[in-house]
Parts: structure tokens; sequence; C-alpha cells
């Protein structure tokens, strides 16, 4: 076992684990897009980044790559971690406003609206998708390609894969695509129906808490058009 | 070339004994004369492709149809540094030096070392005094250096191992063969206190520590990386192109240091020539008993083995390096674990810079304590930087640690290339930042760059002057690095895109100062919240404009003006009253857009005008101005 103080609390986990695994085994909530138990940790969302160490060595990690180590002292909610936190929503939003979980969360962190040139895209890259194919179906059918701007998740050559049996765990697995802002169709949204309180979309229907509270609604702006 | 090598006939001959190499090395020295005249034509890429090779040819047509080829020796070397002299041709043994050397110069010259005279005419003019400078220790640009890597350069034809051997080469290698304890070359290594010359700076003897404290069940490896991908530095190169053997050397008292079996060298792909020299080094290595099984007829085994790169800047990061050697996409895992402890399919792996490498045989045939004695207590030894920008004397410049930028700048510099005052310097590539004028007193050590904002990195130094407009550098590296991150952290990707994006609306005059504080604020989240060290660090050429040069990005937003006059959206061209009508800017221009009779001052369209620059390029009477 291995003995590391979390948020002041001293724990202990198994060795091996990782900080995410310990912080969630003692209730420290950490949010995260990229990670799923049963696939490797890849670490490529950075929502999930604690801060380590202590005065001039501390550091912002990815808690879902960084392994347990005895003595560390780990912070799960310092200002510095929720103001890396809060930019990582304000970019995720400015890129997939459309995402359910995505504007969940930034609405959990009280982020209102985002401040850079609004994006439409769907795939944030988290990789998911391509380690579910990889490692729980065992096809590796589809993969990254390109790097910087230019990358993105597809087949070899854009050809269907011969690998692929159309299982589907891709698309069960993806955080933002599949959880998406139906707009003016409630009954097929799992959220059930945009929820901004000046709506031009549907009518009010109950909605709990965690739901889209971007004041314009990005989404329901782009369906106007 | 054209001399006809002496030792043809037992040339490669499989050295069986450290006896053998002794015996090599006395004969070689025997024969060597140091008295007769040798002309040196350095041959790297760059003087490649300034020249060097038409050089070479009427050298040898000179010598044969003269029939000096037993009274001159030639040899081609790599890169000597100083690149604004290119082509250039040196005398050993007067060391007389002759730059910007053409065809008809260099048949003067083959005369004149014939009859033993100098040609006065043809010598280095240093433009300070306008003295005319004969040896090459004596021009400035060499004068303040200490070149204790490159210097090696000049002695050894890198496709020659028998120039490298009689030049000390592998003395080091067998002292430390000799000497039979791997712990004591780590501890002299530690000593020396090297610290990584990639730009990081971890210390070398300690990464060497670690290593040889591994077990060695399956082995370890050690890396070269010469993944050198930063824009205007070109040390590696150089070094890998004119001493490959130095390198091999280096990573052979590495690996008998560190119980390591296996090398790998990772060079780019876009380093022709530096591959096909260490290819010739590894050979000759091989056949000589240099490399493999039983070197030197010791029990100590190593081999090297040859990495290209596809051109991936990141895979100059040592955890995407290892993912790019094993034949996996490049990019970075999270440390720990260290490849120190998991490496190369999963082996211990030790990553050092080719310039580390190469300072490893002077270490150990110095000594680790004659080494220390150079350069500042923290930064031991010499860095090569490559001066590149706005200054006179562009090269590659070798310097001892804790030398003042300023010395860099104006004593080997030369100062500014034109009348416009140097403002700033950036150091350390796309990951670095830029040190202002003020601050050129800063010792350059690892550590005094780190608090200015900057990095060491791997060396390159370019010199900006009051042409060079800071938010157009800041978008610059911006536009660079988000080509060139791999893209798997998403703060990495999209923070170096949005910091590109609002940067170039500055650039555009359509900045605000709330975006500049978003900017600022985003920069420091990427630093903060990334995996690898390219992300780290790529906001630092944001961080460091921004703090240094504030007043510039408020200019462009307030006042939508570009001080120095390069942001196209914000700067307009106009004709002053200098213009005498002599319509050679009307010729240049390739939108058309310059109005004028023959004789009389001109005009130009600023609806057509795509602020080229073309005009003020041509114009010989300053008559063209921006604002």
């Amino acid at each position: 076992m291995i003995t590391l103080t979390i948020n002041g609390l001293e724990v202990s986990v198994e060795e091996g684990s990782t900080l995410l695994e310990a912080a969630q085994f003692y209730g420290f909530p950490i949010p995260t897009l990229c990670h799923m138990e049963g696939l490797t940790p890849y670490g490529a969302c950075r929502l999930c980044v604690v801060e380590i160490g202590e005065g001039p060595k501390a550091k912002l990690v990815s808690s879902c790559t960084y392994p347990a180590q005895e003595g560390l002292k780990v912070r799960t909610a310092s200002s510095r971690v929720l103001k890396a936190r809060k930019m990582i929503l304000e970019l995720l939003l400015a890129s997939c406003p459309q995402s359910k979980v995505i504007q969940d969360l930034a609405s959990a962190h009280q982020i209102r609206q985002q401040r850079f040139r609004q994006e439409h895209e769907d795939c944030i890259l988290c990789g998911l998708c391509v380690r579910m194919c990889k490692e729980q179906m065992v096809a590796q059918a589809i993969g990254f390609r390109g790097r910087g701007e230019k990358r993105s998740i597809g087949t070899p050559f854009d050809i269907k894969s011969e690998q692929c049996r159309l299982c589907g765990g891709c698309i069960y697995v993806c955080p933002a695509c599949q959880l998406r802002c139906t707009f003016t169709e409630p009954d097929k949204a799992i959220c059930g129906g945009c929820a901004n309180l000046s709506p031009p979309c549907v009518e009010k229907e109950p909605f709990d808490d965690m739901m889209c509270y971007m004041q314009p609604c990005v989404a329901c702006e782009i369906k106007k058009d | 070339m054209a001399v006809v090598y002496k030792y043809q006939g037992s040339f490669m001959d499989r050295l069986e004994s450290i006896d053998a190499f002794r015996k090599l090395q006395n004969r070689l020295a025997h024969d060597h004369d140091s008295s007769k005249p040798t002309i040196v034509i350095p041959a790297g890429t760059c003087a490649q492709a300034s020249g060097a090779n038409d050089l070479i040819r009427v050298t040898k047509r000179e010598l044969l149809n003269r029939g000096l080829t037993d009274r001159i020796g030639l040899r081609i070397t790599g890169c000597h540094g100083f690149c604004e002299a290119e082509p250039s041709v040196l005398i050993e043994p007067s060391g007389t030096f002759y730059p910007k050397v053409d065809v008809e110069r260099m048949v003067r010259i083959v005369e004149a070392v014939a009859e033993g005279k100098v040609l006065n005419d043809l010598l280095y003019v240093d433009s300070s005094s306008s003295r005319k400078i004969e040896k090459q220790n004596d021009i400035p640009f060499f004068k303040k250096q200490v070149r204790t890597i490159l210097a090696r350069n000049e002695k050894v034809d890198p496709i020659r191992i028998y120039d490298y051997i009689e030049n000390q080469g592998y003395n080091a290698l067998v002292k430390v063969l000799k000497k039979g304890e791997p712990r004591w070359v780590v501890e002299e290594v530690k000593a020396s206190q090297l610290r990584g010359r990639g730009g990081a700076g971890f210390p070398t003897g300690l990464k060497w520590e670690l290593l040889a404290n591994q077990r060695n069940g399956q082995g370890k490896y050690l890396v070269c990386n010469a993944d050198e991908g930063d824009p205007g530095a070109y040390m590696d190169r150089s070094v890998l192109e004119g001493n490959p053997h130095s390198i091999i050397e280096g990573m052979l008292i590495g690996g008998y240091a560190t119980g390591a079996n296996q090398g790998v060298v990772y060079v780019r792909n876009e380093y022709p020539m530096a591959i096909k020299h260490l290819m010739i080094a590894l050979r000759q290595c091989h056949e000589m008993g240099l490399l493999g099984k039983n070197i030197l007829g010791t029990n100590f085994s190593f081999d090297i083995k040859l990495v290209r790169g596809a051109g991936a800047f990141v895979c100059g990061e040592e955890t995407a390096l290892i993912r790019s050697v094993e034949g996996k996409m490049g990019e970075p895992k999270q440390r720990p674990p260290f490849p120190v402890e998991k490496g190369i399919d999963g082996k211990p792996t030790a990553i050092n810079n080719v310039e580390t490498w190469a300072n490893i045989p002077v270490i150990i045939a110095e000594g680790a304590k004659e080494f220390s004695k150079v350069g500042t207590k923290g930064s031991s030894g010499t860095k090569i930087f490559s001066l590149v920008g706005k200054i006179k004397n562009t090269g590659l410049v070798e310097v001892p640690m804790g030398i003042s930028i300023k010395e860099i700048i104006s004593d080997i510099g030369g100062g500014p290339v034109s009348k416009a005052k140097i403002k700033a310097v950036q150091t350390g590539g796309p990951s670095g930042g830029c040190i202002p004028a003020d601050r050129f007193d800063l010792p350059i050590d690892y550590d005094s760059l780190t608090k200015a904002g900057s990095i060491m990195g791997s060396g390159g130094m370019i010199v900006m002057d009051e042409n060079t407009c800071m938010v157009d550098v800041a978008k610059y590296f911006m536009n660079f690095l988000k080509d060139e991150s791999c893209g798997k952290c998403f703060t990495c990707r999209k923070g170096i895109q949005r910091m590109y994006e609002i940067v170039e609306d500055v650039s555009k005059g359509e900045g605000t100062l709330d975006r500049l504080a978003l900017l600022e604020e985003l920069a420091n989240v990427v630093k903060d919240t990334t995996m690898c060290g390219l992300g780290q660090t790529a906001p630092n050429p944001v961080l460091s404009t921004l703090r240094y040069f504030r007043d510039e990005y408020v200019e462009h937003v307030k006042n939508k003006h570009c001080p120095a006059g390069v942001c196209k959206a914000l700067i307009t061209y106009s004709i002053n009253e200098n213009c005498t009508g002599c319509t050679v800017c009307v010729k240049s221009c390739p939108e058309n857009a310059i109005f004028g009779e023959r004789k009389q001052p001109h005009r130009i369209e600023p609806e057509k005008c795509i602020k080229c620059g073309a005009c003020k390029a041509v114009c010989k009477f300053e008559a063209v101005t921006v604002a």
C-alpha cells in the first residue's frame, strides 16, 4: 500500500493506482472526459489535472496518468486547479458547444460564456473510441492521424475498415458527439430539451440543475440559421 | 581527396587489441607531416549550398594539373561555423583564412599556397576597424570563442576514421577500457558537472548513474537525440556532419559506464549528409572492431543503430522519441515512469543530445576537473549557439557558459546588420522566449535564462532589431507550434490554436485589451496543464513578448499601428519626395500599383497595393516609406 495525502487527508491506496483512482475512491470528485475504467489512461483532455508537490515545485499533472507515489501531496481543487479547469472547459465549449456533457460540466463550474471565437466541431480527440476499439474490441479499426490542428480520428485512408465489426463501441463511449444537444427534438434528447431560459427552440420542460445555462445558448443559436 | 591514401592496404583491418590501436595511432602520427601545407575546405550542408563543391573540384584539378599532390594536402571537413564567410578556405599550418572564395580566387589560392605566399587582397576585412586580418584565430568572430567541440571539425575529414584517430580520437575510449572501472566513468562525468545540451539541462552524470543502477536483465539503451528541429538552429547537424566519430566515441564510453549494450542515433531525415556521414562512420567502426562484439579485444560489446525520424518536431521530446523508435506514433507519454526506468521496449533508456555526447570524450580525455574549469559553477563547459537573424556575423559560435549576451552579439556577432538597433534576442527556439536589449548583460547559463523567461534550449539564438515586430514573432512561433504540437493534449492543441488566433487578430488590428488579458490567462494555463515539454514551453514566445514588449501589443490594439512596420494589415506604403522617378519600383511591383511619369515623383495606389515590400527593396533612394 502507498500512503499519500489528498486535500490534506492521509489516505492509502494500492500500489499501481493512479491519482484519479485514489481520489475517486476516497470520494473527491475530479471531472474527466477521456478516462474510462477498462481502458488505458491516456491523459488527453487534461480536465482531470490536480496539483502535486509544494512551493515552487508544485505543478499540475493529469491525475488519470500520474501514478500514486509514497508521501505525495495532492490537491484536487486548489485555486490553480480550478482556474485551469475552467479555462479548459471554456476551450471545450468554444470548440464543441453542442455536447451535453461539456455543457453540463461547464455549468457545474459556473461558466456562463466562453470568450473565444465560436467553432462547431464535434470531436474533442479524447481517444476513448480509439482505445475502446483497440483494447476492448481488439479490432484497431480506427486510430489517430496527423498532428497538431490536422489531427483527426478515422480509418486508414478513410476507407471502410475490414477490421470494423460495426459494434458501435466507439459511439457508445464518445463523450462529445453521443450526448449531443438535439435542439428542437426534446424527446430524442437525453437532456430533455434545451433549458435556455429564453428558449428559441422549445418550450420549457422540467429540468434539473445540470443543464444548459449558456446565455445565450450557442447550440440553440446554431439551429436558427 | 586527390591525395592517394597511404593506408589503403591495411585500411579497415580489424583492431584486435588496445595495443594494435596504439600502434596504428603512432604510425599515423609518425607519417603525418605537420609542416606540409594543407588546404582545408569546409563542406558542410551550408557550405555546399554556397558553393564549396566547386571549390573542391577546382582545388583537386589544380593540384593534379600542377603536380602538387605530394606537396600540398587537401582536407574536406565539416562546418567550421562562420556561415557569413562561406564558402571559406583555411590554410594549415599557417592558419590563413580566406572568406567568400569563388572559383577564380580558389585557383589563385592554390598558387599562393604552392609558393608559400599570402594573398592580401583576399583576406578577411574586419568591418569595425576596416583592418585586414590574416589568421583565422585573430578574427573577432573566432577570437572570443572557446571552440572545444567545433575546432575539431577543422582537423577531421568526417568520412575518414584515420583522421579522427590521428587527432587523439578514440583515446578517451581506450583510457576508459584500460581503466576498467565503469563507476569511475560515471563519477568523472558527474564531477564534470556537464548538463544536458538538449535544453532542459539535466545533469548528464546523474542520468548515467540512474541508468547504471538499473538492472541489466534485458539490456539497456543509450540514445543520441539528433532530432534538431528548432527554426534557425543547426548545431547538432554540423557536429554530426563534421565529426560523427566523436558521437560514436561518446556513446561507447556511455555504454561502458552504464552497462548499456545498444545505442540508437535518432536523426531527422532532413539531414541527409549527417545520415550519410554517420552511416560511413558506423561501418568503419564495425570493420575496425570499434563497434560490435568485443571492442578492441576487450569483453565490452556495444552496437549502434541509426533510426531516421520522419519529420515531426515533437519527436525531439524524449518520450515521443522513444515511441517513434519503437515504430509507433510520435506522442509524448506521462513521466513517471521515466525513460531511465522504462524506455524503448520497456527497457531502461538514457537519452542525450548530440552536443552532450560530443562533450563526453573531451571530459574523459581532459579530466573532469579541467573540463569544469570552463563555464560557471552551475553550468560547466562550452555551448554552441547558432547565431542568426539581424546580425553581421551569422554562424555557429561556441562560447563558455556564463558569457553575457552582449559579448556574443557585439564582440562575436559584430553588432547589428543595418542601422536599426538590436532590440531583442530570441533563445531556445519555439519553446524559448525573447530577451530584451536592456537585459543583454545577462550571463548565459541554464538558470539565469530560465529566470528571464526564456530557456537555453538546444542553442538557437535569433537576433531581432527595430524592424522586427514582436507580435509578428509571437505569431510566427504560434503558427509553427500549432502544426507541430502532436495534438494529444487538448490544452496544447487547442490552446496554441487559440493563442495564434488572438495574436493574429492583434496583428490585424482587431485585438482588444480584454483579449490580450485572455491571451495571457490562456498562455499560463497551457503552460500549466500540458503533459510534455513542448506544450509546457509553447506559450513562452507569447508570454515573454507580452512581458517585455507589452507596449507593442498595446500599440497594435489601441492605435492600430505596427511600430516596426511589419504587420501588413496595419501598414501603408507610400513614396516620399526622395523619388527621382527612375521607374525601378514600377517594374518591380507585381500588382501594377505604382503610377508616375519618368523623372516625376511616383505614387502608390493603396487599393491595389498588396504590401509585399518589393518596391522598398529595389528603391535606391530610400523613397519608399512604410507607416
